[in-house]
């Protein structure tokens, strides 16, 4: 179509003036865009680099190696061991159920762990996932060389707790697990720390307690990372401090006989120096392997444990609070006597009760024992006569005596619950019953029954304290990092030395002479002669009719409801070294179930290695030979004998 | 002037055409490209082969076709217009029905080995069809309601056939490139001034009655329009995106941190990094000189363009040429309006520059056209 020139005109002129138009709106369009870039690379640069630094560059703490535990003579009790782990990064891998599928064709995986892994795999964590953990180096190899068939699968090491000497320690030094919410409730402002992953941190005992030393400070390293959050690379690193190594005073070895020799009973036994407090051994049986928790433990071994009515899990020799029985006659004979109320020539008459009125209270001797002095009264451990002393010292004063021995108090040692036991006075039975003391109440404390509770601790720190005469505290850490920790021999106890000295003869008596409660437990060695006292304390009240036609034998009772054994000794009698006192839950009598006892542990922590037979006297060495025989003690490396571990 | 009024023998023929080519405007293209290719390169992590050696390959091939087309004589083209608008009508109704699905939205049909994106395609075919009317319609006219309503449809339709794919990005840069072509053939301004107060007024409408008894939209088409107007309030989102492109953006700084030293880019904070967000890479990697740079090479290809429209006497090549140029500053200027976060994230990519075969053969194509117009311009 041909167009005037009119028109012609007229368009071009138009499609100028328009094109001018979009030319200038264009121009101011790219001006705002060439604004806007030099606003934030020019003016907003640092904001914006300093966003990016933050986006690429990680801190990552480098957890630090957790100090070792050692027993006195530097045998480890807890350890570190490599451990070996295979991680999968979710982002690399694609598809995660594939790969797992494939990796449990190299690895054992358990179906359980299959699951979890998949299951965090679908939460979109950057982070990597834990799959399979303590596999053997030939396990890691193998992931090592099918990387190639495996995409994002990478293996790790890392280090973990391990308890060599196992059930011996788990009471003592306790056992670390992963940090629960607990934990961190715990403390104000929580190491960071604990919230890296795979962190171990003291679950009780000495680990828990120690925790502060044993942690060390963490290192960092500062690591550039994707935006999927995986490390490409390192780019500084700072190596934190390794955590304190402790040494504690315990002797592994003697600690493994002491374990050993309680077997599978319910029982607990503490050995001391009496010189200085320290904690030789503190054993409860039956114990556990506290390896079972660091590795997480099942719900099959976990509820053995729990439903098992020995109580594996409890530590009784600390925890336990047992009516001392006649363990206790010592504090009441010692009241008396520093009272002034009796001397060591004062005789009472035991014909077998002690009427107080209108209510009879039994000696365990039916026929009675006599006319007794202190000496006769704790070796035969006749219960009248500490009647009869208790009536006229009174519970005040006695309580304070228990009190001046370390009953009734927690000694503070870093393991967990310890109990601070029961030192009944006036006072406290007004504050916890709103009761007036009955002159009953003071005639069954006189012998450990009643209210009175004591652990195996605080009753080796009385043997202790008695051998003594000095306030030994117990000490269970020897040093922190090779730097010894403070030894306190304790200050004179202010008793009167002769008293001290006819209760130590009493105590003599009862495991040397003939009619000593625990004769048969003496030791025949001249040097290493022991003094001692059994306890026998009734866990059910004897009814009148029961009296009446004969108290059933604890042979022919259930073993719940068995009288506990009780046995405290000191030995050499003449130079005391080592305190030592034994619990047997429901074991029948102190003198047959806990003296034996007793005694071995403190032969034991005078000789070098199992006593020697000509220690025991000689009818028994037959016996004691076979039974040592028979123990299942470590060798030097922690190891158990072969036969037992089948 | 129609190019039935040319004085042919003033047009260049043969080899002399080589002469006429607008050369300026070719380097500018090639150093566009280059820079594509550096960033290609770049966040591949210093690999050719990932995409910046098949996007050279393909921009070979897109030079090939824009001389093929710029050697066709410009009327040739515009006898064309017509049948290029019907087949990619066609070829969209194609893909509603025929096409596969990828990357989201955009959808393009398989013919033998070339994977054709239709949409792409009809931004210029629209544009050639609509610089075709008006050449031939009577000038006196353009302003009546009747040929305007005409135009309009046309536009219309292939915006609403790529709108429902659904892709936004495209179906805009359509209406817009086929806007400022009846904006520039002279459309009085009533038309335009009407259709933007209809516009706000339906906008404000809408945001106005939020919350109100006569509510326009549902509860949740509001919320999908917040989240597109505001990416930050979806953090773990699109606004997570365009936060981080920003960040590279801006920690670019100056001069930038350096080739392949990207960090935003190399430890993949970016997304699609070597498509729709490939200019934060050569931001953060070369700064505001980098970035700076880039945005005056596009703004001298609108120059060029527009200086070759006013030039050409001929009405078609002249409308041509400026619905190019607008879909061509239509593209980067969206495309880096979104990077920097002035604009909702719509998924356009950076001309010439992001990866991608159909985008980049089309717009080549497209200056083959304005070459064209510039080579047979009446003299």
């Amino acid at each position: 179509m041909r167009r005037s020139a009119r028109d012609t005109e007229e368009s071009a002129r138009k499609i100028t003036r328009r094109s001018l138009f979009l030319g200038g709106s264009m121009a101011a369009v790219v001006a705002v865009l060439g604004a806007r870039m030099r606003h934030m690379q020019v003016d907003q640069a640092d904001e914006f680099r300093l966003l990016a630094e933050d986006n690429r560059i990680s801190i990552r703490l480098v957890p630090p190696a957790r100090g070792l535990i050692y027993d006195r003579n530097g045998k480890v009790i807890a350890g570190n061991e490599q451990n070996y782990r295979v991680v999968i990064s979710r982002d690399d891998a694609g598809n995660v159920e594939d790969v797992l599928n494939r990796l449990s064709g190299i690895l054992p995986i358990s179906a359980e762990d299959f699951d979890r892994a998949l299951k965090e795999a679908r939460r979109r964590s950057p982070l990597p996932i834990l799959v399979a953990d303590r596999l053997s180096w030939d396990d890691v190899s193998k992931v090592a060389i099918n990387t190639p068939a495996l995409p994002g699968v990478s293996p790790e090491v890392g280090l973990s707790r391990i308890y060599p000497r196992d059930t011996d320690f788990a009471h003592v030094v306790g056992y670390v697990g992963p940090v629960s919410d607990s934990d961190l409730a715990k403390q104000d402002e929580p190491d960071p720390l604990l919230q890296t992953p795979k962190f171990q941190i003291g679950k009780i005992g000495v680990e828990t307690w120690m925790e502060g030393d044993l942690r060390g400070k963490a290192g960092s390293r500062r690591v550039e990372v994707n935006a999927a959050g995986r490390v490409m690379r390192e780019l500084g690193r700072q190596e934190g401090d390794a955590g304190a190594d402790i040494r504690l005073t315990i002797n592994a070895d003697v600690q493994n006989y002491v374990q050993a020799r309680l077997g599978e009973e319910a029982a607990a036994a503490v050995i001391m120096d009496v010189s200085n407090g320290d904690i030789l051994a503190i054993a409860s049986a039956p114990s556990f392997d506290p390896n079972l928790f660091v590795r997480g433990i099942s719900h099959k071994d976990y509820n053995a444990l729990t439903e098992n009515d020995h109580r594996p899990l409890a530590n009784k020799s600390v925890q336990g609070a047992y009516p001392p029985g006649s363990t206790f006659k010592m504090v009441t004979a010692l009241a008396a006597l520093e009272a002034g109320e009796i001397s060591t020539s004062t005789s009472v008459f035991c014909p077998g009760y002690y009427e107080l009125g209108g209510r009879r209270f039994h000696c365990w001797k039916r026929q009675g024992h006599g006319h007794v002095t202190l000496e006769r009264a704790l070796s035969e451990s006749c219960d009248v006569y500490f009647y009869e002393i208790a009536m006229k010292v009174g519970i005040d004063k006695i309580a304070e005596v228990g009190r001046k021995l370390g009953l009734g108090m927690r000694h503070d040692i870093p393991m967990s619950a310890i109990t601070e036991g029961l030192m009944p006075n006036k006072d406290w039975k007004a504050e916890r019953y709103k009761k007036d003391w009955m002159i009953g109440d003071t005639v069954n404390a006189s012998i450990g029954q009643g209210y009175v509770l004591t652990s195996p601790l605080q009753l080796a720190v009385m043997t202790a304290r008695i051998a003594s005469g000095k306030a030994v505290s117990p000490r269970l850490i020897y040093s922190v990092d090779d730097k010894p920790s403070a030894v306190d021999p304790g200050e004179d106890l202010g008793l009167n030395a002769q008293h001290l000295k006819a209760v130590q003869q009493g105590m003599y008596s009862v495991s040397n002479s003939q009619r000593g409660t625990a004769y048969s437990s003496r030791i025949e060695d001249k040097a290493l002669k022991m003094a001692g006292k059994t306890g026998t304390s009734q866990v059910r009240n004897i009814s009148v009719a029961e009296r009446a036609r004969g108290v059933i034998g604890n042979a022919d009772l259930p073993w719940n409801r068995r009288d506990h054994a009780l046995f405290v000794a000191y030995a050499p009698y003449d130079n005391p070294r080592y305190a030592v006192s034994v619990v047997v839950e429901h074991g029948g009598s102190g003198s047959s179930a806990a003296a034996p006892i007793g005694r071995d542990i403190l032969l034991r922590a005078m000789s070098d290695g199992i006593p020697p037979s000509s220690a025991y006297p000689a009818s028994q060495r037959n016996r004691i030979d076979t039974m040592h025989r028979k123990l299942e003690l470590r060798d030097a490396d922690g190891k158990l004998p072969e036969s037992s571990r089948a | 002037m129609s190019f039935l009024e040319y004085h042919h023998k003033t047009v260049p023929t043969g080899a002399a055409k080589v002469l006429h080519v607008n050369w300026a405007l070719v380097v500018l293209l090639v150093a566009i490209a280059s820079v594509g290719f550096l960033m290609l390169y770049s966040v591949a992590g210093g690999r050719m082969e990932v995409w910046a050696e098949p996007q050279i390959k393909r921009f070979l091939l897109g030079l090939a076709v824009m001389f093929v087309v710029a050697f066709v004589p410009i009327w040739f083209w515009r006898n064309m217009a017509g049948l290029a608008y019907g087949l990619s009508i066609l070829l969209l109704l194609g893909v509603e029905f025929f096409g596969s699905v990828g990357m989201g939205a955009q959808r393009w049909i398989e013919i033998g080995p070339l994977r054709l994106q239709p949409s792409e395609l009809a931004k210029v075919t629209l544009v050639m069809m609509l610089a075709a009317y008006y050449d031939w319609l009577d000038i006196r006219k353009t302003s009546r309601p009747i040929w305007v309503m005409i135009p309009a449809a046309l536009i219309m339709l292939p915006t609403v056939l790529v709108l429902g794919q659904p892709d936004l990005g495209t179906a805009l840069l359509l209406m817009t490139g086929g806007v400022v072509v009846m904006f520039c053939a002279g459309v009085s301004w009533y038309y335009f001034s009407a259709v933007a107060a209809l516009l706000g007024g339906a906008v404000t409408a809408v945001f106005i009655s939020r919350g109100t008894d006569w509510q326009l939209l549902k509860d949740y088409q509001y919320r999908r329009i917040d989240t597109f107007l505001d990416p930050s309030s979806d953090p773990l989102g699109a606004g997570y995106h365009i936060s981080q492109a920003k960040i590279a953006l801006g920690s670019g700084g100056w001069a930038g941190r350096g080739f392949m030293q990207g960090t935003q880019s190399r430890l993949n904070f970016l997304p699609e990094k070597h498509t729709d967000f490939i200019f934060t890479t050569l931001a953060e990697e070369f700064g505001f000189i980098g970035a700076f740079s880039l945005l005056v090479l596009y703004a001298l290809v609108l120059a060029f363009c527009i200086s070759s429209a006013i030039q050409n006497k001929d009405r078609f090549a002249s409308l041509l040429t400026l619905g190019i140029a607008a879909t061509f500053f239509f593209y980067f200027a969206v495309n880096m309006l979104m990077v920097m976060g002035l604009a909702p994230v719509v998924g356009v990519p950076l001309p010439l520059v992001s990866y991608g075969g159909s985008a980049m053969l089309v717009l080549l194509a497209a200056f083959g056209l304005v070459q064209s117009a510039h080579i047979h311009r009446p003299r």
